[in-house]
């Protein structure tokens, strides 16, 4: 038995070892597909300072030139792999400011942001899903449908305004941005654990409602539940941007927009390489999570 | 609950006590009060001679300190560092005698030796700055010499165009500071800068200028710029009391505004802006060849023009906050504005549609079509974002339907937009503004010579491709030339004659110069040029309790 | 009793969707006037006989803009929306029943389309895209876009599901009584994912409606003057600091009912086939 267990968390540490190695190859992956997309995208080249009519000649040149794209993608990106193994991870061109201090500085701002709205989406769908699945009531199913239908329908920059206008924090524009969606696989998930057909029995025969919910429900919704946080994530990190850009927060959100606009380069690549590896983690360790579940459960 | 908010009182009482105890050690507070506005980009340099942005423009009028200013009420030229000023006949030397007793707000003095540096510096072929460019208009060095250190002169290797002016736009910046440019001789300095969210200027405590009464200004503590490219967010916090000017107000936050207070909107009328469409006359450009047909024609060109009904434009899109645009002058500018041009092209249908049919055009069916019957269709493409240009390109769009023209309206980012005007040429119709800071023609130059990558209509021609072109050439060179303004202004009346007829740009409306100023704003008074509200910011005041509107 | 009451709920789901499509289809007789007139004299005007919901700025009559407005957006946006269902059950349901290598591979596909940049994509496209494009087929062309795009989260999920059942008994004993793999995954893996399925086509809709919209500062989605729900949404954005003009929220509260309506006709079937 020992020895079983020992076979077991060798194994488990190659998975991670795996499965880091995997996260590395997609997160450089994602860099190199982010620089070659903004690269291809057209208005790479110009610069909006050219429109200026005081601007002569040579000036105008000289800021073309200045933009003038890298000719062989690939090589610019594996040279600022190389940088970025020192440390150096390149220069904004629109903030003429060093990308890994834009970075930490706005990193904090955007993770409060992400978290707390995650944590607020979270707390109200599953509080909502569950009490849905507990009441099995149609009508206050309805109510909780047209409450996230509504909040799913808004768009997010009327969401950002509002929290604007009543002077609410921005993490509260993101979870409303979240909550409808979570909300909606946590509600589709949970009934359909309350209906199968032992749980009823369970919950006929008088069994105590966490024991239910630990016991049979949990098992049954967790890989797909965590698999949702995993995503949810992904989907707060979206909601950020036009947060951050509309209620003046200075996060990594708003200055992926201003980057988006601007077709900074080397500030839109390490922002793609930040996200996919905050979506990978995310999503890998639902992924761990669920798999021990389920070796456990088995 | 109770406890708590007396809690968050003594709080913010201590802090509020702690900050003036250093304000007080740091700067002899006048109580002025902080004024906040918003700007509507990042700043992109805090170096005045670097300055291109509007952000930075709004920093470096705050900050810095010039040798000339443009009274942007009177439009007048007024002695600021320097008491007098001469400009040569020959419009190339001009000597300045500077004030003296002066210094930086770090406390290095001001001589002229930093008016030589800054010159130097601004003319560095490097830099590649409008202000610097603003100053070249031919190959050579710049001299400049010491006479006294109160006197000094700068003579340019050929005429320079409205020589005087353009020193309004030079903030001087000091040789010798260990602070380099953030040491500066304006009414206020930048104190602290949150990337993304706020700069913050406070007084310099070493300005030079007092008012009537011998009191030092600027009257103000502090300026908070908060960094906030969303007009929406903007008005809602004006609204709530947080901010106190809005600078081009739009006008149906004008009307909003002045449905529920009246008195803090102002329509100061036209402005220089001015809206525009052109259609792409280049001759590489990837169009089929009837196409470049119709737009080469100065016939087809003018029938549009008059197809489109710019009191409509004005009247709905700006809601009344707009005139019909004449030509490329905007009637606001008084001076170089051709009187002579009285009235903008009137709207008839009719009209254009005969012109057209006169060029061959028929209309069969509702459609209009060439004499080889090609349908009439063409894109306008815009930026997107800008809400009046996509409504007055919708208007368009159903003005031109009237008289058979299928018109597709398409906004994109401004990137791509910019890299079909100047690079690929792909694009039919462009509608865009254009601002124009200052009052003299010479700013325009590069819009209006063929040879100019801002030749929009057909940039960088090698020789000029008709003989209209090379008269306004011909024009534009004469009056850069010369330093009498009548000969100037004859020649620049008759640039704008050429533009109106031959219409190379479809100047659609000049917008009016709408601003919002706070009632506990006092000293303000609002007027067309940039920067509209706070042109006078070193005698504005703050004052009363900043209250909400309802 | 619980059975009759959902299926009245769902019933009255049916019957406001049909509402909605008749009314939408019937647009040319209730708004004859069309979507693209300019009542020039009239902008910006509140209800009247003349215009039931206003006009808007440049005085378009806005009953018949969320008419025209919701044929497009209900016909296109639930296309988009079944397109990336689709997508999103065969990879994200096949990778995490197939188990293994196949899961990790999609699973790091589904992750990097779910991290890149996609805006400079639709930029492209643009690009590439004539510039006399009706707005019929520009707003189509982002719509199919949307679905094919717009799997990735779902996937993730899907994948998860289908990777529990995998290890589920009922489906080890199948497969050891031999039943093949294509056709235990149509049977009994599928009809499990569908609670992830419905929220997942549930929530594209609304979702691909307002991205639509944003879409437009691309010069993609729908082009003037053609309406679209999302474009009439974004009249939102201004109201919030303008005030009080409850007409102009009706876009919203009909987008909020269709989308809802949806919700009740899926959810009746699921409980159904449970």
């Amino acid at each position: 038995m020992p020895r079983h267990r020992q076979f077991a968390s060798s194994a488990l540490l190659q998975k991670i070892a795996r499965h880091s190695l995997a996260l590395v190859a997609t997160v450089l992956l994602g860099g190199f597909l982010a620089a070659v997309l903004v690269r291809l995208a057209p208005g790479f080249e110009v610069d909006e300072r050219q429109l200026d009519p005081r601007l002569n000649s040579e000036s105008v040149h000289a800021l073309v030139q200045a933009r003038a794209a890298p000719h062989n993608i690939f090589s610019f990106y594996v040279r600022s792999l190389e940088r970025a193994i020192h440390g150096d991870l390149g220069t904004s061109i629109s903030l003429g400011q060093p990308v890994s201090s834009l970075l930490r500085e706005r990193a904090p701002l955007t993770l409060r942001l992400v978290a707390l709205g995650l944590i607020l989406s979270w707390t109200s769908a599953m509080a909502l899903g569950l009490s849905a699945a507990w009441l099995r009531t149609t009508a206050y199913d309805a109510l909780t449908t047209v409450l996230s239908g509504t909040f799913l329908c808004i768009p997010a920059a009327v969401l950002a305004l509002l929290s604007v206008l009543w002077n609410l924090p921005g993490a509260l524009a993101i979870a409303l941005i979240v909550f409808p969606q979570v909300h909606r696989y946590a509600r589709n998930l949970l009934a359909k654990a309350y209906n199968l057909p032992h749980i009823i029995t369970a919950r006929a025969k008088g069994l105590s409602e966490s024991r239910i919910l630990f016991w049979h429900v949990v098992p049954v919704v967790a890989p797909q539940l965590l698999a949702v946080a995993g995503v949810s994530v992904n989907i707060a990190i979206g909601a950020a941007i036009p947060v951050e850009a509309l209620c003046g927060l200075a996060g990594v959100g708003q200055l992926a927009w201003q980057a988006a606009l601007a077709r900074d380069l080397p500030l839109l690549m390490n922002v793609t390489i930040l996200v996919t590896l905050v979506t990978l983690l995310a999503n890998s360790s639902a992924d761990v999570i669920g798999h021990v579940l389920r070796s456990q459960q088995a | 609950m109770v406890t708590k908010s007396r809690n968050a009182i003594l709080v913010s009482a201590l802090r509020v006590s702690a900050l003036c105890i250093v304000l007080a050690g740091f700067a002899l507070a006048q109580g002025g009060g902080e004024l906040r506005f918003c700007l509507h980009s990042e700043p992109k340099t805090f170096d005045p001679l670097k300055v291109e942005d509007d952000a930075s423009v709004s920093i470096r009028y705050l900050t810095g300190g010039v040798l000339l200013r443009i009274n942007r009420q009177t439009q007048a030229l007024e002695p600021e560092l320097a008491q007098s000023w001469k400009v040569s006949k020959d419009a190339k030397q001009i000597t300045f005698k500077l004030r003296s007793g002066i210094s930086f707000s770090d406390g290095t003095p001001f001589s002229a030796e930093d008016v030589v540096y800054t010159v130097r510096q601004l003319m560095d072929p490097a830099l590649h700055s409008p202000t610097g460019d603003s100053f070249r208009s031919g190959p050579g060095i710049v001299e400049t010499r010491i006479i006294s250190p109160t006197d000094i002169s700068i003579t340019f290797p050929a005429p320079v165009a409205g020589l005087d002016r353009q020193f309004d736009q030079v903030a001087i910046l000091s040789a010798h500071s260990p602070k380099k440019e953030m040491a500066v001789l304006g009414p206020f300095m930048v104190a602290d800068y949150k990337p993304g969210a706020t700069v913050l200027l406070v007084r310099n405590p070493n300005y030079w200028k007092t008012d009537a009464q011998g009191k030092k200004l600027p009257y103000l503590d502090s300026i908070r710029l908060d960094i906030q490219p969303n007009r929406d967010v903007e008005m809602l916090r004006f609204k709530r009391g947080e901010v106190d000017l809005i600078n081009s107000l739009d006008s149906e936050y004008f009307d909003k505004l002045w449905q529920i207070a009246p008195q803090v909107v102002h329509d100061a009328g036209p402005s220089l802006d001015s809206e525009q469409m052109w259609f792409n006359q280049v001759e590489k450009s990837p169009l089929p060849a009837y196409k470049k047909t119709w737009f080469r024609s100065a016939s087809f060109r003018r029938a549009i023009s008059e197809a489109i009904n710019r009191d409509d434009l004005s009247r709905v899109v700006f809601r009344g906050h707009a005139q019909p645009a004449v030509g490329p002058i905007s009637p606001a500018n008084k001076f170089w504005f051709n009187a002579k041009l009285s009235a903008a092209a009137a709207y008839s249908r009719d009209a254009a549609l005969k012109a057209l049919q006169g060029e061959g055009f028929q209309l069969q069916n509702g459609t209009l079509k060439d004499k080889d019957g090609n349908e009439v269709v063409f894109s306008i493409i815009t930026n997107s974002g800008n809400k009046y240009r996509e409504r007055m390109a919708t208007m368009i769009q159903e003005d031109l339907g009237k008289i058979g023209i299928k018109v597709n309206v398409v906004t994109l980012d401004f990137p791509s937009l910019i890299e079909r005007m100047t690079q690929t040429f792909e694009y039919e119709a462009v509608l865009l503004g254009l601002t124009n800071t200052g009052l003299d023609p010479n700013e325009q130059m590069n819009v209006w010579l063929s040879s100019s990558e801002n030749h929009q209509w057909n940039p960088s021609e090698k020789t000029p491709e008709t003989a209209w072109e090379a008269e306004i050439d011909k024009l534009m060179r004469e009056q850069a030339s010369s330093a009498d303004a009548r000969a100037r202004k004859k020649a620049f009346d008759r640039v704008q004659e050429i533009v109106v007829d031959e219409v190379p740009f479809i100047y659609l409306v000049n917008r009016n110069a709408l601003s919002a100023v706070a009632a506990d704003v006092q000293g303000a008074s609002p007027v067309i040029l940039s920067p509209q509200t706070f042109w006078n910011a070193d005698r504005l005041e703050v004052k009363g309790e900043r209250l909400a509107l309802k | 009793m619980r059975l009759f009451r959902n299926n009245a709920w769902r019933t009255l789901a049916c019957a406001v969707l049909l509402v909605v499509v008749v009314v939408s289809l019937a647009a040319n007789w209730l708004a004859p006037a069309g979507y693209a007139k300019q009542y020039r004299e009239a902008t910006d005007a509140a209800p009247s006989g003349q215009h039931w919901l206003g006009t808007d700025e440049i005085g378009r009559d806005r009953f018949a803009r969320v008419l025209y407005g919701t044929r497009i957006s209900l016909l296109l946006a639930p296309a988009a929306a079944l397109l990336s269902t689709l997508m999103a059950a065969l990879i994200g349901g096949l990778a995490g029943y197939l188990g293994g290598t196949w899961t990790r591979a999609a699973m790091a596909v589904t992750d990097l389309f779910l991290s890149l940049p996609w805006l400079f994509l639709l930029i492209t496209v643009r690009a590439v895209m004539p510039l006399n494009v009706t707005p019929l087929a520009s707003v189509v062309v982002t719509f199919l876009l949307l679905g094919l795009l717009g799997w990735t989260s779902a996937a993730r999920v899907l994948c998860a599901t289908a990777g529990s059942l995998r290890d589920s008994d009922f489906v080890r004993q199948a497969r050891a009584l031999g039943v093949r793999p294509l056709r235990l995954f149509w049977l009994h893996v599928l009809p499990n994912l569908k609670p992830v399925l419905y929220a997942q086509f549930w929530i594209s809709i609304p979702v691909f409606i307002l991205t639509e919209a944003n879409l437009g500062i691309l010069g993609l989605g729908v082009a003037e003057p053609m309406p679209s729900w999302g474009s009439l949404l974004r009249e939102l954005e201004g109201l919030v600091s303008l005030g009080e003009e409850p007409w102009k929220f009706v876009p919203l509260v009909l987008l909020a009912v269709v989308v809802t309506s949806f919700q009740f006709v899926l959810s009746e079937q699921q409980e159904a086939a449970a």
